[in-house]
This record gives structure tokens, C-alpha cells and sequence, in this order.
């Protein structure tokens, strides 16, 4: 099992368009990453096995809100044979939230980032099938943002209660 | 509106589907066709929509539709103080409640660094109502899986069993299914004087009854037919999919987050994790998953009855003791991002908390939830099966759709 620090200095290589930060408050610690670098990073921690992070827990989107303009994702993955939890933070511009799809590695990735779309609208980039999971296929815009303010109808039903 | 108006009239626009189909008719090959599985289907154990492409009557694809009970528990949650979000999170799971509300509550209190003051009187007392709840689950899942492979009786069994726990929680909490007991950093109320003894009482009375319920349902043979070798979940896919619970131990691993973690008491306790070992097909069959659930509730009843040994001994009740001594009155953790995961009767339930320090109310509350991902892996294990083996397949899964849509 490595330490945090070690962890960090084994993504670091992995990490060509930014700076990697990291967040000791959060709990399993977590490593604030470039948007563009994340696959890259994910493969190393799966395949390393030194790492083998060979679940992925959680898939989180986040919304900032329209004044801090940002969005985030939150990725908790966690190694079984190693024990050991670790949480990855994306921040995404709230104008274009794209990402990297990690379906590749993880098939639990397919329905948690279908949930994130749903929710937030972020678009994973080599998602195999990315659509609507939990609401309807029509159902326009996106709940969990704060600026979210539904529709008056869905389908001749008032949507106001 | 008049009695003689057609309720059914045939209009155009009725074929179109709020949730259109994935699979479409025109890249069908010969004698290849979609059937529509559910949301209204009794096998389907809630409302779960599957999109089924069959050939004859072997099973091609599956499409999975959820999201019909979806009740917006993160919005909810967001606009909530910490404490109200409770009765939420019992609506999540609402079959094991008490699960639920354990893990959430022990996310909170660790976010607010009090759950090392935790009386280990309430924490005993909670395990105990979470196993309790643990079997009545357990008790659902096997008895449904039963009726959908075509064996009735043990369902009533099971549902008369199931009532006595059910009218004990009720006892302690006032509601039989959505309890809200738990409260951040105690509990609503003491266990009632004399729940100890009929809580005795029910282990004494259950434990022949499930050897009866083991010869008849999964010792049987029709019940062996039809779930041996069906639904393979092979181990690396389990993991890699993160199946959890009796679906990854079904599968052959020793992974219960009860030992792994050792949250709340579970270190002072004793108890077995049973897996799949591939007795009557291959490991991770549908048997295999039923039988881990069978075990489960076994060692449910020893934990149980350790629970009751230390309530009644060391941990015993007095006049002067508080369950809600410890309970906040303001509930405002840190500014943290944290990820809290315990073993409910289905996998790891988990909940992902933002607190931004400055409010009552989490930021972001996101519940990882064990049905929805168990329920992903359906289209893996699901190719290439009978439609009746699907039938038996989606049952072994064990997913409650309130905690699948959430």
C-alpha cells in the first residue's frame, strides 16, 4: 500500500497540461488533476500494481454555481487488494464541460456518467452510450444546477406542483 | 366529463415513448425481435423497464430503462439541513431502511468529528436494528426470488417471519417501514423496555424456520434447476463493474465493507462473511447469490444475539441514559469533501458530502447507490440466456428500484 505522497509522485509523470494540487482535508485524500490528463492518470493507477485501483466507487458531479463558473467532477476509486481509497477531482468550465470518459477502464463508469450527463449536462468524451438515464428523454435542461429552473410543461402536465 | 367518452382513443402521437428505444426495428436481422419487459411487471421487482432483444427465445441484448421512481433525493437533499435529510435516505432503500440511515448518520457525525463520543450503547443498539433489518431484507429478496421462479409458498413464510421484525422496529421507532431511529449522534429513542427478551424470542423462533425454509426453497431441485449455472457473474467482471454485496461475494469474494472497514462495533463482534463457492453450477450463478443471502441471515442472527448479550450486560440500560444527550444543535461540519460507504443488505452504500462550512445544508449530497450499480451489470450477465432465465437473472440481482432511481 503506498502513501498519498508516493501516489502523487507516481501520477505526476502522467500530468502534461497543469499542475497537480492536492486536497488533504477531503476524506479518502484527494489530487485536484488537469481536465485533459485524467485518462492518462486513470490508467496508470489501474494498471500499476503498485496501485491497482481496480474499483471505481463513485462518480459525483458537482456545480459551482454561475458566479464561480466551474463544475466539477469527483471520481472515488478504491483498490481492494491494496485497501486503500482515493479521490480524483476534475474542475471543468462551466461554458464547456467536457471530459474524458473512463468506460474504457471501469464498466461502472457507463451508468455513473450517464447519471452526471443527466444531472449536469458535462459530456464524456468515448462514452460508448451516453444518454439520459434517469429522466425522460425529453426532459430539457439540467436538475442538480443551481441556476436550474424547470420547464412550465412536460407534455401538456404542468410540471409546478 | 361525460360517462360515454373514450378513454382510449387512438391518437398518433401515443406510440411516441417519453423513453424512446434504443434498439430500432430497422437494423433487426432476420427473425430478431424487441419485446418490451416491464416498467408494470411483477418479475420485475418495481418499476424497471427492460428493452429485450430476442431471437426466438434466446435473449440478444438487454436495454435497461430506469429512472420511474425517481424522487430527486440529491435536489432534496441540497435544500435540506443535515438532520431532515433522514427521512430521505429511509425513502432510498425503503426494505432496509435502518441500513441506510447507518450509513448516512456515520457519514455526518465523522464529517463533524464526534463519532468517537458515540455511546457504545447506541451504537450497539443501532447495529442491532441494522441487522435486524439486514434479515428482513434479506428475507424480501429470497422470498420474491422464490415467487419468480415459480415457488409461492416460501414467500408467505418468509412474509410471516418478516412481520415480526418488522412490528419489533415498529415497536421501537413507531413505523414499520420508514423508521428515522437514527439521528446524528444518538438515536430518536431508547430501545423499549423488554425488547431485549422478545428480541431473544424471535432468534429462538427463527432459526428452525429458516432450516425449513432452506429444505424447500434452496435445497429444492426445481429451485436448483432453474438457478444453477444461470446468470455467471464471473469475478473480474463483478469487480470491474463494482457489483458489491452478495453479488461480488456470490462471486467468490471475501469483501464485506463490515469487516473491511470496521466501522461502528463490528470489530467486537463475530461473524462469518459467506461467498459463493460454485456448490450446485459455477461460482456466481443465481444459486450462489441466493445462498449467500441465505448464510447472511445466520450470521445476522449471531450478530444479533451478541448485540443483546451487551445490551443486557455491559452496555446495560439505566435510568439516567440519554440517546439524544449527544445530538447537535447545530449540525455545520467543516468545509470537506468526504466519501462515507457502508455494507447495506444489497453492497456498499455509499454517500459523497460537500460541506462548505458556511451552512446547515450540504452543498452536494450524492448517494452511491448498491441497486444501481448491481442493476448495471444485467446486460453482461444477460446475453445469450432463455427469457426465462432473464426472469431468474433479475431477480437474483436483488435491486429495490427506490434505491436504483433514488
Amino acid at each position: 500500500m503506498l502513501q498519498f505522497e508516493n501516489i502523487v509522485a507516481l501520477v505526476t509523470p502522467c500530468v502534461q497540461n497543469g499542475p497537480v494540487t492536492t486536497d488533504e482535508s477531503a476524506s479518502p485524500k484527494a489530487i485536484v488533476l488537469p481536465v485533459q490528463d485524467l485518462y492518462a492518470v486513470c490508467h496508470e493507477l489501474y494498471h500499476n500494481p503498485a496501485t491497482y485501483f481496480d474499483m471505481l466507487s463513485c462518480v459525483t458531479g458537482l456545480d459551482n454555481g454561475p458566479e464561480a463558473g466551474t463544475m466539477e467532477v469527483i471520481y472515488n476509486l478504491y483498490s481492494i487488494p491494496h485497501n486503500q481509497g482515493l479521490m480524483l477531482k476534475i474542475v471543468l468550465a462551466r461554458t464547456e464541460p467536457i471530459v474524458d470518459s473512463l468506460c474504457a477502464l471501469w464498466k461502472t463508469a457507463d451508468w455513473m456518467e450517464r447519471e452526471v450527463f443527466d444531472m449536469y449536462g458535462i459530456t464524456f468524451r468515448n462514452h460508448p452510450d451516453l444518454r439520459r438515464i434517469l429522466l425522460p428523454a425529453d426532459w430539457e435542461g439540467y436538475p442538480l444546477r443551481k441556476d436550474y429552473k424547470h420547464q412550465d410543461y412536460y407534455r401538456n402536465v404542468k410540471v409546478e406542483y | 366529463m361525460p360517462t360515454d367518452h373514450i378513454q382510449y382513443q387512438y391518437k398518433d402521437d401515443n406510440l411516441a415513448l417519453s423513453e424512446p428505444n434504443k434498439l430500432k426495428a430497422e437494423n433487426l436481422r432476420a427473425e430478431e425481435m424487441i419485446i418490451n419487459l416491464g416498467p408494470q411487471h411483477p418479475s420485475t421487482h418495481g418499476v424497471l423497464r427492460l428493452e429485450v432483444l430476442m431471437d426466438g427465445e434466446i435473449v440478444r441484448e438487454v436495454v435497461p430503462h430506469i429512472g420511474y421512481l425517481h424522487r430527486c433525493f440529491e435536489k432534496h437533499a441540497e435544500n435540506l439541513p443535515y438532520n431532515q435529510v433522514i427521512p430521505f435516505v429511509d425513502r432510498l432503500d425503503y426494505v432496509a431502511s435502518m441500513n441506510c440511515e447507518h450509513a448516512y448518520v456515520m457519514g455526518v457525525e465523522r464529517m463533524l468529528g464526534i463519532e468517537n463520543q458515540i455511546p457504545k450503547r447506541i451504537e450497539y443498539i443501532r447495529v442491532l436494528m441494522a441487522e435486524l433489518n439486514r434479515i428482513s431484507s434479506h428475507f424480501i429478496a429470497i422470498g420474491t426470488y422464490g415467487m419468480d421462479i415459480g415457488a409461492f409458498t416460501p414467500f408467505f413464510w418468509i412474509m410471516r417471519d418478516r412481520e415480526h421484525i418488522l412490528r419489533m422496529l415498529e415497536w421501537a421507532s413507531g413505523a414499520r417501514l420508514l423508521y428515522n431511529y437514527f439521528w446524528i449522534g444518538g438515536l430518536f429513542y431508547d430501545i423499549p423496555v423488554g425488547f431485549e427478551t422478545r428480541c431473544r424470542e424471535f432468534t429462538t423462533y427463527i432459526k428452525p424456520k429458516l432450516q425449513e425454509l432452506e429444505s424447500i426453497l434452496i435445497d429444492n431441485k426445481i429451485f436448483i434447476d432453474r438457478t444453477a449455472g444461470v446468470g455467471v457473474l464471473p469475478l473480474a467482471l463483478a469487480i470491474n463493474s463494482g457489483c458489491t454485496g452478495p453479488m461480488l461475494r456470490g462471486s467468490g469474494l471475501r469483501y464485506d465493507l463490515r469487516r473491511v472497514d470496521n466501522y461502528s462495533v463490528y470489530p467486537e463482534l463475530e461473524f462469518e462473511i459467506p461467498i459463493g463457492e460454485g456448490k450446485m453450477g459455477k461460482t456466481g450463478d443465481c444459486w450462489d447469490r441466493t445462498y449467500v443471502r441465505m448464510r447472511e441471515i445466520d450470521e445476522s442472527i449471531k450478530i444479533i444475539e451478541q448485540c443483546l448479550d451487551r445490551l443486557e450486560g455491559e452496555h446495560k440500560r439505566t435510568r439516567d441514559f440519554d440517546p439524544q444527550a449527544l445530538v447537535p444543535k447545530k449540525i455545520r461540519p467543516k468545509a470537506q469533501d468526504f466519501y462515507v460507504r457502508a455494507e447495506s443488505p444489497k453492497g456498499e452504500l455509499g454517500f459523497f458530502f460537500r460541506a462548505d462550512g458556511r451552512s446547515d445544508v450540504p452543498f452536494r449530497c450524492k448517494c452511491r447507490s448498491c441497486s444501481f450499480v448491481n442493476l448495471s451489470v444485467l446486460p453482461e450477465i444477460s446475453k445469450g440466456v432463455l427469457v426465462g432465465d432473464l426472469i431468474a437473472i433479475i431477480g437474483s440481482i436483488d435491486m429495490v428500484m427506490g434505491e436504483v432511481d433514488r
